[in-house]
């Protein structure tokens, strides 16, 4: 039986309690007075959170493993202090069938450093054109509930409305990368504004993105279906999230942590780095999806963790690929941004990282309170360390971080998954101690 | 002056007329039987076209070959596209022959601006998508200033496809630099995203309308010089506007509007960087009209790049520009 007994640590940034985890299942909550062999995590100044559930990330494999794989991606995920990651369908070939979803499902469960949930494409080869084996990858063994094209908007309405009610009977939902291809052109590449036009390059417009999202509610109210909004970008698009959950309509919505930090004025040094899909946006679009993570209206944080060879950024900056890393970093970037100007607090954290999109992905066992009997993923953070990234030392395969070199306050000390120690960072002032306080006999 | 040009805005005032000067004197030498001259001897200059072009390419490549550089051309096509090799590894190998000097044209906007960080040779922007093009834009300045003298206060009039134009960004911080009147003139189409915020922040003017500007209504004033940009035909299938009759039509530099510019003005400048799509935004009556200075912008072009590469280029060791001694200090930079 492995027991493992966290001690000290303030649930969800409140009350202090030892967690006394056996076999997977936290067993007591309070003072602990544990006996027997068991292994002590000393926790005391850090903040217990249900262990984060990120609804996209690319992991890459199969197909680009010299980007990522769901090894590296696992062991990224686990140092964010993830214990769940949705992997997203646009791997070669595409997660369109069970049995792709049952490899991904597979790997990611042999590895065993976090729940990997393979996401189904909606359409065939993410052409936009025939729905793919939505029904069948439901009913396989991994059991997907989350369908997306991402990288590519489902744009044709018709498309889009029979994706959405075909979803109802298994409670699927469609996540949206909402991009009319209309009106982002195919060389797109940056946000339309101030700085692509000064820059010279072609940029998309906030409503490339709004227009779907416009649409796409409505056709989730027309179908009663569930939409998710993957990467909100825009203020507008939030304004449109907030009109139809005010309606009723059963939409939620995700915003990456760049989204939530970075603007598009960083792209005046051509770095691909920054090039991401969607683009960085303006400030008042930055501020506007703060607030809306805040209020509720944006329901989760999600990393959209993109990784990339060096090879396929180091091309002038409309030529080099889409994406940035953020598993890593994603705690720090929500402590630094939100939680230390007050506008978020721990147990906020929690909801928008851990127990919303567990509830948006159907992860029954993931994203719950920190109390007896449930599934022990846990996440303990220390609000008050300093941690300035550096991309050379990711666990990821790929090196384009675009945080490098920048310094946040608050960071992942450790991460538990299904019970056992699937990251944790060793310090001299909290030095994990195994069995040193469990000796047989020894009574504590 | 640095050790690239990769945009208009690295240069200075005194940098930009330093640069006019030894142009000048550059000129001279065009108009002598014997045009070669021993500047850059020993110094390697590759133009690296990742996209066609005449007129800059021939124009880099006579400019260092008059100052006896050795000049080599390379052309890669097919550049868009993420497959092959990257740009970095292009630009590490041409770096790895020791060579002086990388002009680049690229299709691609920050191309330069990227290479430039990973080479040890300078870096000159022959024009990186529709980003900036620093010495059409100084070549331009020669032109007008030859003919107008000091461009303190002068209005210039630049009119057409403003979002794909390179010529346009560049102009329009050289131009400001020297203390001339900007005015911008396109359809809501064709200009920049952002360019109100733009415009306001770097102190020119927009219009959608081309007459009342022409005509130096209201705010506008009387007119110095008017520099009209190429249109691509393609635009018409991108919905940019509907067709080029109604193109010319709105701000095509027709006979009609070239009479009334003469009419207020004698002596106004037309421009044009080439190539010209006649009848479209410029009519032959225009290009030809003796206000037209279309090839003195060419002939400005090699001295005006001459001077560029004398400025990056030159070291302690190089001899004076041909008789720039009473045009420049002499001094190696």
């Amino acid at each position: 039986m492995s027991r493992l007994l966290i001690r000290g640590a303030r649930l969800f940034g409140a009350q202090a309690a030892d967690l006394l985890v056996e076999d997977g299942i936290i067993r007591e909550v309070g003072s602990v007075r544990a006996t027997g062999d068991v292994e002590v995590l000393d926790a005391d100044g850090l903040v217990a959170l249900p262990g984060l559930v990120d609804l996209h990330v690319h992991l890459r494999e199969p197909g680009r493993e010299d980007a990522e794989t769901i090894a590296t991606g696992s062991a990224a995920a686990a140092a964010g202090g993830y214990t769940a990651v949705f992997a997203m369908a646009n791997t070669s070939p595409v997660t369109d069938t069970a049995e792709a979803a049952e490899r991904v499902l597979d790997l990611g469960r042999a590895c065993g450093l976090t729940q990997v949930v393979p996401v189904g494409a909606v359409t065939k080869g993410l052409a936009g054109a025939e729905l793919a084996e939505l029904g069948l990858m439901a009913r396989s063994r991994a059991a997907v509930r989350v369908f997306s094209d991402d990288g590519h908007c489902v744009h044709d309405a018709r498309v889009m409305r029979r994706a959405l009610e075909y979803v109802k009977p298994f409670g699927g939902v469609i996540s949206q990368h909402a991009q009319d291809p209309r009106l982002a052109g195919p060389d797109a590449c940056c946000h339309e504004g101030e700085v692509s036009g000064r820059l010279g390059l072609p940029g998309w417009p906030g409503i490339a993105e709004e227009s779907i999202v416009a649409r796409d509610v409505m056709l989730a109210r027309h179908t009663g279906s569930r939409v998710h909004v993957a990467h909100v970008s825009t203020a507008g698009t939030v304004e449109v999230i907030r009109w139809a959950k005010a309606q009723g309509i059963d939409v939620t919505a995700e915003v990456t942590p760049h989204h939530l930090a970075l603007t598009t004025d960083l792209l005046v040094g051509y770095d691909p780095v920054y090039k991401v899909n969607p683009p960085l946006r303006p400030t008042e679009d930055v501020e506007a999806l703060r607030a809306a993570l805040v209020d509720g209206t944006i329901d989760a944080v999600a990393t959209d963790h993109a990784p990339h060879a060096r090879h396929d950024k180091e091309h002038a900056f409309a030529d080099a690929a889409f994406g940035m890393l953020g598993l890593e970093t994603a705690l720090s970037v929500v402590s630094e941004v939100l939680v230390r100007p007050g506008l978020l607090d721990w147990a906020g954290v929690a909801r928008v990282m851990s127990t919303s999109p567990a509830r948006i992905g159907g992860l029954a066992a993931q994203g719950r309170s920190l109390s007896e009997g449930e599934p022990a993923h846990i996440t303990l953070v220390d609000p008050d360390r300093e941690v300035t990234v550096d991309a050379t030392t990711s666990r990821s395969r790929s090196r384009n971080n675009p945080w490098h070199g920048r310094t946040f306050r608050g960071a992942v000390e450790a991460t538990v998954y299904a019970g056992r120690i699937t990251h944790e960072r060793w310090t001299t002032s909290r030095t994990h101690r195994p069995l040193t306080t469990a000796t047989p006999g020894a009574d504590l | 002056m640095t050790r690239h040009l990769i945009s208009s805005a690295d240069l200075s005032r005194v940098e930009v007329e330093d640069i006019l000067e030894t142009a000048a004197s550059m000129h001279d030498l065009q108009r002598r039987e014997v045009k070669k001259v021993p500047t850059l001897r020993g110094r390697t200059i590759i133009n690296f076209f990742f996209e066609d072009s005449t007129r800059t390419r021939s124009s880099f490549e006579i400019a260092g070959k008059w100052m006896s550089a050795d000049t080599i051309n390379l052309s890669a096509k097919g550049s868009s596209t993420s497959k092959g090799e990257s740009l970095r590894d292009t630009a590490m190998t041409v770096d790895a022959m020791a060579v002086d000097a990388l002009v680049i044209r690229h299709n691609a906007s920050g191309a330069c601006h990227q290479v430039a960080q990973w080479v040890r040779c300078s870096v000159i922007n022959a024009g990186d998508g529709t980003h900036e093009h620093p010495t059409q834009a100084l070549l331009d300045a020669y032109t007008l200033r030859t003919r107008l003298g000091d461009l303190d206060g002068k209005h210039v009039v630049i009119v057409g496809d403003l979002t794909h134009s390179r010529v346009f960004r560049s102009n329009v911080i050289t131009l400001k630099t020297l203390g001339a009147r900007v005015t911008v003139v396109a359809p809501p189409t064709l200009m920049p995203s952002g360019i109100a915020a733009w415009s306001a922040a770097d102190g020119f003017a927009t219009s959608w309308h081309l007459d009342p500007v022409l005509d130096g209504d209201g705010e506008h004033g009387p007119v110095d010089a008017v520099m009209m940009l190429r249109v691509q035909r393609e635009r018409m299938s991108g919905g940019y506007f509907p067709t080029a009759r109604e193109y010319t039509v709105g701000y095509g530099l027709t006979r009609d509007r070239l009479d009334r510019l003469v009419a207020r003005n004698d002596d106004v400048l037309v421009l044009h960087p080439g190539p010209m799509n006649r009848g479209l935004e410029i009519a032959p009556e225009a290009a030809d009209a003796p206000q037209s200075v279309v090839l003195d912008q060419v002939s400005a072009g090699v001295a005006v790049r001459m001077a560029v590469l004398y400025h990056l280029l030159a070291g302690d060791d190089t001899p004076a520009p041909p008789l720039a001694a009473a045009t420049t200090d002499g001094a190696a930079r």
